[in-house]
């Protein structure tokens, strides 16, 4: 139980009336509610389309913007577009791996954060840009980063002594 | 629900849009990048201002007005007062100043201590020429009316009155050339695909703006989608297509917002479906999503895409225009090149061909960003100077600084050294230079940027962008970049930089598409007008700019560190030895050389620098600031 995910991609693919050539948007959808790709909705997914495994893997590894393992309950997302560059958007990535002790790509032992680079997020005026659940940071310093990190933990405490 | 059945239903609701239309208002700056500053809290606040001062104030939530470096900031209208760089705390006194009619200076823009109160004459926007972008302030872009208000679909009445190859004819006259990079004419691609001989054909909107640093299309989508969508819909009457499609990045979630509220609204009031205006032409449009690759804003990886495939290119021929998407003709442009379209349809070939030089008509968005003053979004005619539009319009270096190069075009294009900064911004200009007009991205760097550091930032881009079909592009790229990263670590050699010259020149040779084939131009470029900071790399193991890690060290200077721990509490790998009022020092062996220290270091104390290929002798363990004073007095004095 719990990984049953038959309603959710049912769901979606009737919503493309079954079309194969929708693969793409297919995957999409479907990775916006469950947050990545876990390989039992590929399986569904493949056995639906009739598209084999291999293929759907094939599209899901090509494009940067699908996640084939878990993501963290948060995402920070350092924009690595080459305005960001010069401005320093490296030294953001090497702080926020160093704070969380993982490299871009991988996720905390807690599973609370996902560290993701992007190519360009198209804020370059105001770069270096970081996004942390889907909120844009713009002239980002690299403490300022980890000062971002430190106001969740922060928040997630506060959220558990309300309850509490 | 209301239908516009002729063109005259769409002139009377624009009449009657006019009874109704609201003049004074405040517009707020609110694209992806306004929100990134602040502007939907200043929102918020405002709304809230509104309500506590019981006052009534109509807002309106806009795209970009282009201007980031003023982020977040409104306009008032009709008088066009600009406020910049506001703050949600400013809200209350905001709505006071608009509701009392009284400027509040404090929040006036500023530059080199004169004060600007209407937004055209700010000397970022005086030197524009803004025809694409001057809707911007003027249009919420999820209200439909708003475009209608300024004129929006004129030209669509107007090119249905006309026959398709009257269309093109107007097009090719015009010297449009496409927006997105390669600068194609525009007419003469609708030509082709008007001639191919089939029942369906496409119409497709290249909005995969890929290259890093490049964001115009991103603040067409998301400010004024309908003027793309216009552009999209003429284009399908005049090559004979009935359906189109817009391709947007994934990357930007704002735009593929507003598309969808655009397309839903001018469906809804018939501009876009069956039967447009009456017209018998039909036309409809859907939206695919990338899905975060850089190689399908090259047309047949994107037309791949949109099929549900990877996104391998293809060889051309047959083109898109023969044989595209689904296998029939499409026709792609760029995001850009369709709202350049509107107008020229709206206002004429001949206004068009008026701006611009001999060869490169019209204007063209840039993104100014990198280090320079004034970032952000600007549309100058073609034709004007790099120099002019980096100092004139960007304002010159930041803090001061000396600038080095402008990077345009993107990861296919190249960097242009500041001795050349009188080269005029065209297509033929630019490539000439080795550099592309790529789809606008105008990266500005000064001293403190690493050319070498830029190659190597380029060819790992390319190198993780390529999708790996060919061997030139997938095994040339990868061993540039290795030798870059070698260079930058202080471990290539002479050699290496001929095999990086033999290598650069094989790729672009032998590349099968355009990403490879333009992938070594940052790094030919570089080696042609910065030689000598590679050279500086090898030989004498340094980095002149002190960018490269490998090459730099950080170091306190004993004679300005007055040891108020700051350093030391804020080095993330406790590489920094000190106390209360002692001297600190740094342990080259745990540094990890992040700068968070030369980051906090107090400005009046400025004790942490950045040294490269050269040593300084200072104290080994923290001792008190006092005592090194008196040890420094007796050597004086020796």
């Amino acid at each position: 139980m719990g990984l049953d995910y038959s309603q959710i991609v049912n769901g979606i693919i009737e919503k493309y009336n079954g079309r194969k050539e929708a693969i793409i948007p297919i995957l999409q959808d479907v990775q916006s509610e469950l947050r990545w790709l876990p390989p039992e909705a590929i399986s569904l997914i493949s056995k639906r389309l009739k598209i084999s495994e291999s293929n759907i893997y094939s599209i899901a590894t090509f494009y940067k913007s699908f996640y084939l393992k878990p993501r963290g309950e948060h995402v920070v997302t350092v924009c690595m577009g080459t305005a960001c560059h010069v401005r320093g958007g490296g030294k953001i990535v090497d702080a926020l791996s160093e704070k969380l002790k993982i490299k871009p790509g991988g996720i905390t032992s807690d599973g609370k954060f996902t560290l993701e680079t992007v190519n360009c997020v198209g804020c370059c005026a105001i770069g270096p840009i970081v996004i942390l659940d889907g909120e844009y940071y713009g002239k980002v310093s690299p403490n300022m980063a980890t000062g971002l990190l430190e106001s969740i933990g922060k928040e997630m405490k506060n959220v558990g002594s309300e309850k509490s | 629900m209301l239908v516009l059945k002729n063109p005259d239903d769409l002139f009377r609701y624009r009449e009657d849009l006019k009874k109704n239309e609201v003049k004074n208002f405040i517009s707020i700056s609110s694209g992806t990048c306004g929100r990134a500053r602040g502007s939907l809290k200043l929102i918020e606040g405002i709304e809230k201002a509104i309500k506590e001062l019981k006052t009534e104030i109509p807002m309106k939530i806009t795209g970009c007005h282009g201007y980031c470096t003023a982020e977040p900031n409104i306009v008032f209208f009709p008088e066009g007062t600009f406020y910049a760089n506001l703050s949600h705390s400013n809200a209350k006194e905001i709505v006071e100043s608009f509701s009392k009619g009284k400027i509040e200076e404090k929040f006036l823009y500023r530059e080199d201590q004169k004060t600007y109160k209407i937004l055209e004459d700010i000397p970022f926007y005086k030197k524009q020429q803004r025809i694409l972008l001057s809707d911007n302030p003027f249009i919420d872009p999820t209200k439909i009316e708003d475009y209608i208000l300024r004129g929006g679909y004129t030209s669509l009445v107007k090119a249905l009155s006309m026959k398709p190859e009257e269309i093109i004819e107007e097009i090719k006259n015009s010297g449009l050339r496409g927006r997105g990079g390669a600068g194609f004419p525009t007419g003469i691609k609708w030509e082709i695909a008007r001639a191919q001989k089939s029942d369906i054909k496409y119409i497709i909107c290249n909005g995969d703006e890929g290259d890093p640093g490049a964001y115009m299309d991103r603040s067409l989508l998301e400010g004024n989608p309908h003027l793309v969508l216009e552009g999209m819909i003429i284009g399908g009457y005049a090559i004979g297509a009935r359906e189109g499609w817009f391709y947007v990045r994934d990357e930007y979630p704002l735009a593929v917002k507003h598309l969808t509220i655009a397309i839903s609204q001018a469906k809804s009031l018939g501009l876009l479906g069956e039967n447009i205006l009456g017209s018998g032409f039909s036309f409809d449009v859907k939206i695919a999503r990338g899905a975060g690759a850089f190689v399908c804003g090259e047309e047949t990886a994107l037309i791949a895409s949109i099929e549900g495939k990877r996104g391998n290119p293809r060889p051309r021929p047959p083109y898109p225009a023969q044989q595209g998407l689904f296998g029939k003709p499409t026709n792609i442009n760029n995001v850009e090149t369709w709202a350049n379209v509107t107008k020229i349809i709206e206002k004429g070939a001949d206004w068009f061909k008026s701006i611009g030089t001999e060869k490169s008509k019209g204007t063209k968005i840039f993104s100014l960003v990198g280090k320079v003053k004034n970032t952000g979004l600007v549309e100058v005619p073609m034709g004007m100077t790099i120099k002019e539009l980096v100092y004139e319009v960007g304002g010159g270096g930041q803090d001061g600084k000396k600038l080095k190069a402008v990077q345009i075009g993107g990861p296919s294009g190249g960097c242009i050294p500041e001795e050349l900064f009188n080269l005029p911004i065209d297509y033929e200009s630019l490539t000439s230079a080795g550099a592309i007009m790529g789809s606008g991205g105008m990266i500005v760097m000064d001293e403190d940027t690493c050319m070498v550091d830029v190659a190597k930032y380029f060819l790992n881009f390319t190198q993780e962008e390529s999708c790996g079909k060919c061997v030139p592009c997938r095994v040339g790229t990868r061993q540039m970049k290795e030798i870059l990263t070698k260079i930058t670590e202080g471990k290539g050699t002479m050699k290496d930089l001929e095999t990086l010259e033999n290598l650069a020149h094989t790729v672009k040779n032998a590349s099968l598409c355009g990403l490879g084939q333009t992938a070594p131009n940052p790094v030919l470029t570089t080696l042609k007008y910065f030689r000598h900071e590679y050279e500086a790399h090898i030989i004498e193991k340094r980095c002149p700019a002190l960018v490269c890690k490998e090459l730099i060290n950080y170091y306190i200077d004993p004679n300005k560190c007055v040891g108020c721990l700051l350093c030391l509490k804020n080095c993330p790998s406790n590489a920094i030895l000190g106390g209360n009022k002692m001297i600190h020092v740094i342990v080259q062996e745990k540094c990890i050389k992040c700068g968070a220290c030369l980051e906090v270091c107090p400005k009046k104390v400025s004790a942490v620098i950045k040294l490269s290929g050269e040593k300084r002798e200072g104290p080994k363990e923290p001792i008190p600031v006092q005592e090194w004073k008196k040890m420094r007095g007796k050597e004086s004095e020796k």
